[in-house]
């Protein structure tokens, strides 16, 4: 049986990394930029475009460790210690980022350095999230329910590119979300920071999908072999229209297409990350159902999950709406 | 390269951030409900100093939160790089747990936050207020559930062993509602209200001391007053009755608590104080009242207690550590009674904010509720070793099949970065705290945390201005 608890409960996990890679992607791509925009002004404005948000953005990457820890403990308890360095790194990254948020305006004088943490924060948990997604593409050696490879397995020309997608993808998410926030001289410096990203970002997707089915017999039957062919062609047609609709939006001076297109670009990558993975949770060996914990675990938080993500959804869709539009400069939150 | 030397590691690591972790909900726990009661206060009684309080511990609020937020999620990531058996193993029953802290939590904390921060312009006070609650609401279930999943830890039930060794539920309401769960929650709840009263506290009566008329400190105080005299006594006796669960549950914890070598036949001593000499198998030194260990933990001066002298060498926990942290904590909480009966004592005298003494005992009182609660921790979490789930599952078993170069490396980031970045953050909030109350006000119109950014100079410079 195909449709059964595990399978939903992938669906759900997959739902909620794609809802961090989107949102929380935005977020640090504003980190990823800060170097690049002006003393203070810019800065400050940027920051303040996230700060209401990032916390809860970032609450569904835990949401995705503690739902696999939950449903799937077999796959945590591989894959943790398989991307040991990579997740280390990213927790780091991740404490230097968040702190700047309020650190940054405690301190006139140390203000240079909580900017570069900020920077480097975001550009270390970028960078180990793409490294990590690459890794675990390229495959984790598993023997007796353990992680059986070394320290430095994760580390391959493969994953340092996905790496670099990853960072410069959140960069353009980033980008299209200042443009998206802003007026004037920002939102024009926004503007041409996303011209170069967005057409960076797309060479990179092409190259890593490229790649991907040499990687492995079974991406190559997935893509090219199987009646999953349809999606060779539909995702990179929709990937196109996406980068069209990019491209004009950055033109015709539109301030919200560009973001919506970038978020459109991350989906359907994840769309095409999944056909690849799929029925594997660890490639290239574990299903999903073979790490899935027994369904009496599976039932007990799919209940309260029924209940509560909607609910979820819902305030988190308010506190987007409280601070919707354009961020005023003169007015800042109070 | 496997074996202990990694273990060892691993478990320095896990103890470390852990401790680290404890240190932040400990005082937002406390915190966010406070606030909560302040915005409450305000709304209903439009009185212009409960907003001013409250805007003078939001900010503060904000840094805590913060730090608390991001040493939580190595937490969450820990348990499958570290503990990566463990997790394979008590995934099904422990995992489920964690996720509903993430769903009915962290999720209302993180989503209601930013509103609470930065929304009261834009939402108005009613659903201000409402955020604000959110939060609080959310801390206090993000304790429950958390300590849910410890207590099954310390004290399993309602499960079964699957053929692959994990531990599978049977019965969801006893694995939530586990033994020691009740008193573990009570106690850990009271010790976040009493650490952040005794901040408050401190905080207050700083400011009394520089300006025994500053209104803003005296109502600071003075709630902090109330809450110590009324949590303390209510913490020693949830301790109490902790002590005696974990006596039925855990007694070899509680032997290495009381310093209980030797079986006790007729009526155990009480060693106040003393040095565990665990070569020996005694307490040098030691200071004792007669019979009152068996007073205290089973209401009858003759009753008998058994000794480590009754259980395996290798399942003993260490004895030393475990006894000192125990004296610690209990000496603060006895502490803290004290300061609470001074202070009423003090107010029934007209003399609450006079009087410089029991201010200066404040200020030295404010940081201990943080010792006491990670004394607290260590003896919990010592006292159940060699197990991570007790009886069942040792700690040796549950490590991660790592080499030790990477959890060293691991170990030595962890402690660079947290002391750095979270020795600044405590020096921040030190700089927020002996801030005038009434500047901070001031600050306000212009705007603290955010507004500051949009011109930070005149924000960061009167922020800065008592630390100069
Ligand atoms: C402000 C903090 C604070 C204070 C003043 C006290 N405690 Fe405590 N204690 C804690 C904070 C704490 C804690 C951090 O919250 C612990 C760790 C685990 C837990 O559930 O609570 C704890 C654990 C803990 C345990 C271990 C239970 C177990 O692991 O099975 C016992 C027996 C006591 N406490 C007893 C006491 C007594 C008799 C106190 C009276 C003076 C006392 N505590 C004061
Ligand atoms: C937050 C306050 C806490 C503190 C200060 C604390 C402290 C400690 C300490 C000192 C140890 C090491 C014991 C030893 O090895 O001798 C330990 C072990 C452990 N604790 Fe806690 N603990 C806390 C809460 C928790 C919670 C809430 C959980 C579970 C959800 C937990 C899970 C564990 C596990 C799995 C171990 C075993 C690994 C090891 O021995 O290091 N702890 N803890
Ligand atoms: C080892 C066990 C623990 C793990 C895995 C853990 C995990 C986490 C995580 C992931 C966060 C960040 C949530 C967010 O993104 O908003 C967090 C924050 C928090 N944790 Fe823990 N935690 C542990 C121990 C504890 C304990 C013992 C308590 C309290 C009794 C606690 C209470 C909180 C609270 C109230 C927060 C909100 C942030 C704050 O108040 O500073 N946690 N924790």
């Amino acid at each position: 049986m195909i449709f059964d608890l595990a399978f939903i409960w992938a669906g759900l996990i997959a739902f909620a990394v794609l809802a961090y890679v989107i949102l929380d992607g935005f977020d640090l791509g504003i980190g990823i930029l800060f170097p690049f925009l002006k003393e203070n002004h810019e800065k400050d404005l940027a920051m303040n475009t996230v700060a209401p948000v990032w916390d809860g953005n970032e609450t569904w990457l835990v949401l995705g460790g503690g739902g696999l820890f939950a449903v799937f403990p077999l796959a945590y308890a591989v894959v943790m210690p398989a991307l040991y360095a990579p997740i280390i790194a990213m927790l780091i990254g991740l404490i230097f980022r968040g702190v700047a948020f309020e650190y940054r305006w405690r301190t006139k004088r140390a203000q240079w350095f909580w900017n570069w943490a900020f920077f480097g924060g975001s550009t270390v948990a970028a960078l180990a999230q793409g490294i990590a997604l690459g890794a675990l593409v390229q495959g984790i050696e598993v023997e007796n329910r353990a992680y059986a490879g070394g320290n430095w397995d994760w580390l391959t020309p493969f994953s340092l590119l996905t790496g670099l997608a990853v960072v410069v993808g959140y960069a353009l998410l980033g980008a299209t979300w200042l443009l998206l926030k802003t007026e004037g001289a920002v939102n024009n410096h926004a503007r041409r920071m996303a011209w170069p990203l967005a057409v960076v970002t797309l060479a990179l997707i092409g190259a890593v999908s490229l790649w991907t089915p040499f990687i492995d017999i079974e991406y190559f039957n997935r893509w090219f072999n199987n009646w999953t062919m349809v999606f060779t062609f539909a995702v990179p047609l929709l990937v196109a229209g996406a980068a069209f609709v990019m491209f004009w939006g950055l033109k015709s001076g539109h301030d919200s297409w560009p973001f919506l297109s970038a978020l459109a670009i991350f989906v359907l990558s994840f769309v095409g990350i999944g056909i690849s993975f799929y029925p594997n949770i660890v490639p290239p060996s574990l299903t999903i159902w073979e790490a899935a914990a027994p369904d009496s675990s599976l039932w007990f938080v799919l209940v309260g999950a029924m209940v509560l993500i909607p609910l979820i959804l819902m305030y988190t869709a308010y506190a987007y709406w409280v601070f919707r539009g354009k961020m005023d400069p003169d007015e800042g939150y109070h | 390269m496997f074996g202990i030397e990694a273990l060892d590691l691993a478990r320095f690591q896990f103890a470390f951030t852990v401790a680290f972790h404890i240190i932040f909900p400990a005082f937002s726990i406390g915190l966010a409900s406070y606030l909560a009661v302040l915005n409450g206060l305000h709304l209903f009684t439009g009185k212009a100093v409960y907003l001013r309080v409250f805007q003078f511990w939001k900010k503060i609020f904000a840094v805590a939160f913060g730090m608390g937020v991001v040493s939580g999620i190595v937490m969450s990531y820990q348990f499958g790089t570290n503990w990566s058996v463990f997790s394979d193993k008590t995934g099904p029953i422990l995992g489920p747990l964690m996720a509903y802290e993430v769903l009915s939590a962290f999720f209302l904390e993180a989503g209601f936050l930013g509103v609470m921060l930065f929304g009261r312009e834009k939402v108005g006070p009613k659903l201000h207020f409402f955020a604000t609650l959110m939060v609080a609401v959310g801390t206090l279930m993000s304790a429950t559930w958390i300590l849910s999943v410890n207590s099954w830890m310390q004290t399993p039930v309602g499960y079964a062993m699957n053929a692959d060794g994990q531990f599978v539920p049977e019965d969801w309401w006893q694995i939530v509602f586990n033994p020691s769960f009740p008193y573990r929650l009570t106690h850990m709840v009271l010790a976040a209200f009493l650490t952040t009263a005794l901040v408050v506290g401190a905080t207050g009566a700083y400011h009394l001391l520089r300006d025994t008329a500053n209104k803003t400190a005296r109502l600071m105080f003075s709630m902090a007053m109330w809450m110590i005299v009324i949590t303390a006594p209510l913490q020693i006796t949830a301790g109490d009755f902790h002590g005696i669960n974990t006596l039925e549950h855990q007694p070899a914890k509680v032997m290495a608590m009381e310093g209980h070598y030797d079986s006790h036949p007729d009526g155990a001593p009480l060693i106040l104080f003393g040095i565990p000499n665990p070569d020996e198998k005694r307490v040098d030194y030691a200071v004792q009242i007669p019979k009152l260990s068996s007073l205290i933990l089973k209401h009858d001066l003759n009753a008998p207690l058994d000794g480590l002298d009754t259980i395996d060498d290798d399942k003993e926990p260490p004895v030393t550590l475990v006894f000192f942290s125990f004296r610690v904590m209990v000496g603060l909480g006895f502490a803290m009674l004290a300061l609470g009966i001074w202070g009423t004592v003090q107010r029934f005298r007209g003399r609450l904010y006079v009087s410089e003494w029991l201010q200066r005992a404040a200020i030295v009182m404010g940081p201990m509720g943080f010792v006491a609660v990670v004394a607290g921790w260590i003896t919990t979490e010592v006292g159940r070793q060699p197990y991570t789930v007790y009886g069942l599952l040792t700690t040796a078993e549950s490590a991660s099949p790592l080499q030790a170069s990477a959890v060293a490396s691991s170990l030595v980031a962890f402690i660079l970065v947290y002391f750095a970045v979270f020795g600044a953050g405590t020096y921040y909030i030190l700089r927020l705290m002996v801030r005038e109350p009434e500047t901070a006000q001031g600050n306000l119109r212009e705007g603290p945390i955010r507004t500051a950014g949009i011109t930070p100079a005149p924000g960061v410079a009167q922020a800065r201005q008592p630390a100069e």
